[in-house]
């Protein structure tokens, strides 16, 4: 009888393995590369440096407003190529299955796969299936790597920030942090809030049109906003000072962290970038930001200082002034 | 909905408005003065907001015992851990509980070990995991003052009403006025007003101060969480202490009144009864805790699991006790941001969100 689940024999090496790869697997990312069903892909690289990055997902829930694990884990991994200023090319994919998992959950999540791919213009070129026993994983989880090509010309690190730059942000903060977190267990309350979750190479690419020396691009993912500004003030030996007022978020995640007792700065995105480019070229990367897609909220929140080198520190809305620090652990909702 | 709160808090952070509340603070604060925020969230949206870089040099802010995570005693942090240990029980807690360190565990240590411990969000989460576990006892752990005790009563009232023979509660609650006294009666603390609480208020009202304000005559005044609500706040304590004209005030008028709110007091009062507490830091305090009543102690998991904790100390060199009693600030104790931090707290004051040595940590150099 033909399951409608994951069973541990679809990680066998056998015949369902066989089946989950050329049935559900192939069908879903058919190119040439991946057709071979080698051990590894064989492709040509353009000219240029290599960048590669791996990073592994496991979110809890799979499913969340605004997309699940799989457009999640291919934009992630491209996001972290488009940081380093490459043109993210080729994308691998582990995936880790829960025995038990439904085949309609799996296929729905490489349906996503698949969209996020194509958004991003990347292929998956090589992957890897394993079934864990029921209660070894949370269900699903993915690896992705990828490689990309990075112009030349283009050097862009965390150490790269100088004193006197403009900080960007393409948009809204922590939309990804309050959409995972209203759908956990235990508070499931309707927000309205979707994830951010998106590929932003275009964007990189937009902005490197504009400002090929764009000094830093980060990805504030997990620690948010204000865990990545620490480590890029630390790494660049600058200080950085924000304004509370430019900070943008949007109301229902500005009154939903109220309630909950959380500080948006540092809640997760999966859809915004940081840049610090010079002041003086700063409009012109905020306006190429702003017409395209992922970065048309994109606004300068702060700048950077010779003062308190490694140090964050905000103007608050008010008057007065505070540090920023790194986020020390979870965030964990308040008492009252 | 959520668009409309936060508009309606934006018009208590207008900078012009806050720059004029300043001016008249420094003019009306001239003589030295030592104000208690007695709130964890008073603390936490101080530095927030970067109120205290605004404040004269005569304005001493002093954290208060405003915390629940951090006033709970640790023999009552060692009792969560040991009812964690068992295995027929499910403990679910509010997040901020997970890292307080026992004597010699964590619940977040003992989770990893296998304890089953969930993290809700409402005391009515704990409720329904009782009914989607039938086959354990869910204990929910209370801790917290006016402000989240009645929705633990309803919780309470709802498990009862269901029938549920799993569901029960580690009630560790306390009571403000009853601690605002006992501060005052503490031969070294010196405070000359007191920030009310404004959650707490909500619930009980400014008349539930009158008899501490009438044994003390310290100037009080209950405040919002916003900046403007906060420095209203401090502006009328300032001129009460200025004028040596003690009064109860209210700088939170759109949220708390003379009587508070009735029916959640009732609430409260149908399932709990006033009991001697011990606080961190402040010993016990005659009728500050709030035990479960007789009638409903088939909910109460003090008696149904009968837990005898052995009389621990504190930790030793952790000044918890006299930072909340406004004693000693957190960098005056030997450990802060050296043997003590978030990520290795040896005291909960640098373990809740609200905790003072927390906020010092976060967001001052």
């Amino acid at each position: 009888m033909k399951s409608d689940k994951i069973l541990l024999d679809h990680g066998s090496g056998g015949k369902l393995a066989h089946q989950l790869t050329t049935e559900v697997l192939m069908p879903m990312f058919n190119n040439p590369f991946l057709a071979q069903l080698h051990d590894g892909a064989v492709f040509e690289v353009d000219n240029g440096r290599l960048a590669f990055s791996t990073d592994t997902f496991v979110v809890d829930p799979i499913f969340f407003p605004g997309g699940n694990i799989g457009d999640l884990a291919v934009n992630g991994t491209v996001n972290d190529l488009a940081m380093c200023g490459a043109v993210p090319r080729y994308l691998s994919m582990g995936l880790i299955l829960e025995e038990g998992l439904t085949f309609a959950d799996l296929k729905r999540v490489l349906e996503s796969v698949r969209t996020a791919l194509d958004r991003a213009g990347v292929l998956l070129v090589t992957g890897d299936t394993k079934v864990v026993p029921r209660g070894a994983a949370d269900r699903l989880f993915i690896n992705t790597s990828g490689i990309g090509v990075v112009p030349e010309g283009v050097t862009i690190g965390a150490t790269g920030a100088q004193i006197g730059d403009a900080v960007i942000l393409s948009g809204n903060m922590a939309d990804h942090g309050i959409a995972v977190l209203t759908q956990r267990e235990g508070l499931r309350f309707e927000s309205g809030v979707t994830s951010d979750t998106a590929p932003l190479n275009g964007l990189v690419q937009a902005i490197l049109a504009v400002c090929p020396q764009v000094h830093v691009l980060r990805d504030p993912t997990r620690g948010g906003v204000g865990t990545a500004l620490n480590e890029i003030a630390l790494q660049s030996g600058v200080g950085v000072v924000l304004e509370e007022a430019k900070l943008p978020v949007s109301p229902a995640v500005a009154g939903i962290c109220d309630l909950l007792g959380f500080d948006p700065i540092y809640l997760a995105n999966e859809g915004k970038l940081l840049c610090f480019v010079p002041a003086g070229q700063a409009e012109a990367v905020l306006a190429a930001m702003r017409e395209h897609e992922f970065g048309r909220q994109a606004c300068i929140i702060g700048r950077t200082v010779s003062d308190h080198a490694g140090r964050v520190v905000m103007q608050t809305a008010i008057g007065g002034q505070r540090i920023v620090d790194m986020l020390a652990g979870e965030q964990l909702p308040r008492i009252c | 909905m959520k668009d409309q709160l936060s508009q309606f808090g934006e018009a208590f952070r207008d900078p012009q408005l806050a720059r004029s509340m300043v001016t008249q603070l420094k003019t009306s604060a001239r003589t030295p003065m030592r104000i208690m925020e007695v709130c964890g969230t008073h603390t936490m949206a101080i530095f927030r907001h970067g109120i205290r870089a605004l404040l004269p040099p005569t304005v001493t802010l002093l954290s208060g015992p405003g915390c629940p995570v951090c006033v709970t005693d640790q023999n009552d942090i060692d009792g969560f851990i040991a009812l964690a240990q068992r295995e027929e029980v499910i403990v679910a807690t509010f997040g901020d509980l997970m890292r307080v360190p026992g004597t010699y565990t964590s619940l977040q240590c003992e989770k990893a070990e296998g304890a089953d411990v969930r993290v809700v969000y409402s005391p009515m989460d704990a409720v329904q995991l009782a009914q989607e576990h039938p086959d354990r006892t869910v204990v929910f752990l209370g801790v917290g003052f006016e402000t989240t005790t009645p929705t633990i009563a309803a919780a309470i009232l709802t498990a009862q009403q269901l029938k549920l023979s799993n569901f029960c509660v580690y009630s560790a609650h306390k009571t403000v006025p009853q601690a605002l006294a006992a501060l005052m009666k503490h031969p070294q603390v010196r405070i000359d007003g007191f920030l009310l609480p404004g959650h707490v208020s909500v619930i009980i009202g400014m008349e539930a101060y009158r008899p501490f304000f009438e044994a003390h005559a310290t100037p009080c005044a209950a405040a919002g969480f916003e900046p403007l609500d906060i420095l209203q706040g401090l502006l009328m304590l300032a001129r009460q202490i200025e004028a040596g004209r003690p009064a109860l005030e209210n700088a939170y008028p759109r949220a708390v009144t003379e009587a508070g709110n009735p029916k959640a007091r009732a609430i409260m009062n149908q399932v709990f009864v006033a009991c001697d507490a011990r606080w961190r830091g402040l010993g016990e305090i005659a009728g500050s805790g709030l035990a479960i009543r007789p009638e409903f102690s088939q909910f109460d998991a003090a008696r149904r699991f009968k837990i005898a904790v052995v009389d621990m100390p504190p930790p030793k060199g952790c000044a918890c006790g006299e930072i909340l009693t406004g004693i000693k600030t957190p960098p005056e104790c030997p450990m802060f941001r050296k043997r003590c931090t978030p990520m290795d707290p040896v005291g909960p004051c640098m373990v809740s969100s609200e905790g003072t040595c927390a906020a010092y940590y976060r967001y001052s150099s």
